[in-house]
């Protein structure tokens, strides 16, 4: 899930989640054909044209790519830092250093930015908790558990989580509009609607992926606590919650950046501008022709960047292990 | 222990324990749950039940059976659900099935409903409450209308009128219920206040004077008789509206020109010519719906590219990042490379940044007159990145690139690298050309791995709502069509588009749109899940 491609249950894409971490300490290991004539090639004088052909040309690639992947993330650092407002003004790319936009665009009181970064940051927080709870009580049924309707059910949050709940909109929108005609704590325009609505989806693809993780937990270890006296409860927070922190932190952040990006059912649900999470309220910013306070937005949209894309580039291994470690089992 | 924990660890043995051992495993199972837990389980159902009757008794009172019904009953299969010491599995099951079903389930069912509705702007209520809002809409002073003395009074927010009629007798009534006759305080023949009521004082009449103007209390339930107004609080006139509605032939007419209007079956009153009155009310329209967007021209147009660039932005956006993250993949793959850990890291940097974000930047760098791409790197040039239907096409495609292709770098590399070395080294010494390896051998290995991947990576973008909103907002807009739809919209960002934004929403062709993704989706899944078998594998 997340902003990414959502991973196909049950796909064969075990050794990619490990090879994957692999890469990073492939350097260190020498491969048979290599370790036989080092002595050689190091007293070859440097040939640029051998360089080039074997490695040199790999360098040029790499620097366009780079140069691609940051294009946009320079300038809108660049422009952030531009004391000059308008979009002309942030083209010369650091010509004026300045955190002038990250003040006006906190302080400025037709844009209420901060609410809209603590909105989002509680709305995704809780509907992360709640993602992963909800999903780790149906995950340790299936996984523990044997009943009637297991493998009926099993399939059918596979198939259900293939229809994303924003091709409902709609129906979202009239569901709970008539809502808040009779409990209007609950209904449109609350946060607190727009968070069940987001639980909705709970059961999908992050059941399954701790479902995978789940059975590589040996049952013995429940026995083990069965047999001294342990409920079914204080097994599965004791015992299983612990055992499988690493997924449940995995499936929260999924969770987190996911629901910090959703901006169709949002917008949709949350009318109140100070009710609104960043993904509405920034793009209903950029999108108003009167706004033209681009720096202003580059310092927001940095500011708003800057958590996630420390938490993902910090479980960077986990999260691309955690996409594919649903299938292994 | 329950007996079902029992069963998954036994699940070899067939025979099913005996009563005496369900006992058993019943008083082992209460002697290990804390009274701590017991409580907590207690409050917590007791807060549960406490909103579900608070729930009940609103919509009870409300009228609304159906749904209090229902509530009731979950909130009793809940209680029964915990408190029985049987239903192990469905107590984990029971908080996220709850939720599953009525914000995913029933919204997809829903969803299909109101495709098959006219349910949209001017037709969003029931008959009546057309009728009363068009017959209120349409109200106008009586002239040489008598003068009623009136009273401006109030309950609990509740504005009333407490009218002294000619006679000298006293009724009351708000907005919603008719006058009705009440025995009143009274001060030099007017009626001044009345048990109940709070009169309000001269300032707060100042106060809402807005709010009392508009009030229009109906003289009877009939609503051809009219409604009393009060342009100043201390007098009110007759007003009458100037459509008739015959409850026995169901049709409105209008009294100044004397046109019929008829319900005809379309949701809306409408005149021989073909005029409609709107508000208008919800109907089922059967496939209404579909067969207009497929048949009327103006929107089957738009519906065909529309869907075909769907299709083509998916697959082309699948293929550009798989073939792009695969290149690089195979480029820096390679042991003697020195470097490689940087260039990986800042190449991935474009998936960690939400892309609503990123979409945004993109957007203002593509800017057409001011932006980055057009001013510094083309020096001055005037590209329509976001104007012009094919390019902002391409741009599009560019930027979901710049997205995608970070997670296709990823996963090719992992798999790449799971690919034994052995086999390569097998076909080398058999004296296969490098490229012969690649195309013969690693890449159907490679596909095999991450076809799976491909096709969620296709479905993903089928529903890239994101990057298409956030960029061109589907423009350029599509002037000849009567729906607010641009060349690069895609299937979700119309549905976005006919239901939330523009003049007039349509709920009903909205849905109607999405059931045609529905389809699609599902046929792309089976075709899924017949390719990965994965639904096989479930155990």
């Amino acid at each position: 899930m997340a902003r990414s491609q959502p991973v196909a249950p049950g796909s064969e894409t075990g050794p990619v989640a490990g090879a994957v971490d692999e890469m990073v300490d492939a350097p260190q290991r020498v491969t048979p054909a290599e370790h036989e004539v080092p002595r050689v090639r190091a007293r070859r004088p440097f040939n640029f044209r051998r360089w080039f052909f074997a490695t040199g040309w790999r360098h040029i690639v790499g620097v366009i790519m780079v140069a691609f992947a940051l294009l946009p993330i320079v300038f809108v650092i660049s422009s952030s830092l531009n004391p000059r407002g308008t979009l002309t003004g942030s083209n010369a790319l650091f010509s004026a250093i300045g955190l002038d936009s990250y003040v006006r665009i906190l302080t400025d009181p037709q844009v209420p930015y901060p609410t809209w970064f603590a909105n989002t940051i509680l709305i995704s927080s809780i509907t992360a908790i709640g993602t992963v709870f909800l999903g780790a009580l149906a995950a340790y049924s299936f996984s523990r558990m044997r009943f009637t309707g297991r493998r009926v059910g099993l399939i059918s949050i596979v198939v259900v989580q293939m229809f994303p709940q924003l091709l409902a909109v709609v129906a979202i929108f009239l569901l709970m509009s008539a809502v808040g005609d009779w409990f209007p704590a609950i209904g449109l325009n609350t946060q607190v609607g727009l968070i069940m609505v987001y639980l909705g989806g709970a059961l999908g693809v992050n059941t399954y992926l701790m479902y995978g993780f789940f059975n590589t937990v040996p049952a013995s270890i429940d026995e083990a606590a069965k047999i001294d006296g342990a409920g079914h409860a204080r097994i599965f927070f004791t015992i299983i919650l612990r055992l499988t922190a690493p997924i449940l932190a995995v499936v929260a952040l999924l969770s987190f950046i996911f629901t910090v990006n959703e901006f169709v059912v949002a917008s949709v649900l949350l009318i109140d501008t100070d009710k609104q999470t960043l993904a509405v309220g920034l793009t209903k910013l950029v999108s108003n022709p009167r706004y033209a306070d681009w720096s202003a937005f580059s310092a927001g949209a940095v500011m708003a960047a800057l958590p996630v894309v420390a938490l993902f580039l910090f479980l960077q291994k986990y999260i691309v292990g955690g996409l594919t470690a649903g299938a292994v089992k | 222990m329950s007996i079902m924990m029992d069963d998954e660890v036994t699940a070899a043995s067939p025979q099913r324990p005996t009563k005496r051992q369900r006992q058993a495993a019943n008083i082992a199972d209460a002697a290990s749950g804390g009274i701590k837990m017991l409580l907590v389980k207690l409050v917590l159902l007791g807060i549960l039940d406490a909103i579900a009757v608070y729930a009940v008794f609103i919509l009870f009172s409300g009228g609304q059976w159906l749904v209090a019904a229902i509530v009731a009953l979950v909130a009793a299969i809940v209680n029964w659900i915990y408190f029985s010491r049987r239903k192990l599995p469905a107590k984990y099951l029971a908080p996220g099935v709850i939720f599953l079903v009525i914000f995913q389930v029933f919204v997809l069912v829903y969803t299909g409903y109101i495709a098959f509705t006219n349910y949209g702007t001017g037709h969003n209520g029931s008959k009546e409450q057309a009728v009363s809002s068009l017959l209120a809409s349409s109200l106008e002073r009586v002239e040489d209308s008598p003068t009623f003395p009136v009273t401006v009074v109030d309950q609990f927010g509740t504005l009333g009128l407490l009218v002294t009629d000619p006679d000298g007798d006293a009724f009351i009534g708000t907005s919603d219920s008719p006058l009705d006759q009440v025995d009143a305080e009274m001060e030099g023949g007017k009626a001044v206040a009345v048990d109940g009521w709070t009169t309000l004082s001269f300032a707060d009449v100042i106060a809402r004077t807005d709010e009392i103007t508009a009030l229009a209390v109906p003289f009877s339930d009939d609503p051809n008789d009219g409604a009393l107004r009060t342009p100043d609080g201390s007098s009110a006139y007759q007003y009458i509206s100037t459509l008739e509605y015959d409850d026995a032939a169901g049709t409105i007419t209008d009294l100044d020109t004397g046109t019929v209007y008829s319900d005809i079956g379309t949701g809306a009153f409408t005149s021989a010519d073909g005029d409609e009155l709107l508000p208008g009310w919800q109907i089922t329209v059967g496939f209404d719906n579909f067969v207009r967007a497929v048949t009327d021209e103006r929107l089957a147009g738009p519906l065909v590219y529309v869907t075909l660039w769907t299709f083509a932005f998916a697959l082309i956006s699948v293929a550009s990042t798989f073939f792009l993250g695969l290149f690089l993949a195979i480029v820096f793959n390679d042991m003697r490379m020195r470097g490689r850990r940087y260039y990986r890291v800042l190449m991935i940097l474009p998936y960690a940044i939400p892309s609503f974000l990123s979409a945004l930047i993109w957007a203002g760098m593509m800017n057409e007159s001011f932006g980055f791409i057009n001013q510094v790197l083309l020096g001055g040039a005037s590209v329509p990145w976001l104007t012009d239907p094919w390019v902002a096409k391409l741009s599009v495609l560019i930027v979901n690139l710049w997205l995608g292709f970070p997670y296709m770098f990823l996963v090719t590399t992992g798999a790449l690298q799971s690919i034994p070395d052995d086999i390569t080294e097998a076909a080398t010494v058999d004296g296969a050309k490098p490229w012969a390896v690649f195309r013969l051998i690693k890449l159907p290995l490679l596909l095999v791995s991450v076809a799976p991947l491909l096709i969620a990576s296709f479905a993903f973008n089928f529903n890239n709502f994101n990057v298409i909103y956030m960029l061109t907002d589907g423009g350029p807009r599509d002037s000849s069509a009567p729906i607010p739809v641009g060349f690069t919209d895609i299937l979700i960002s119309m549905v976005y588009k006919v239901a939330f934004t523009g003049q007039s929403r349509d709920y009903g062709l909205a849905s109607a749109y999405s059931i045609i993704i529905f389809i699609v989706i599902a046929v792309i899944s089976i075709i899924a899940f017949r390719r990965t078998k994965s639904l096989e594998e479930l155990n």
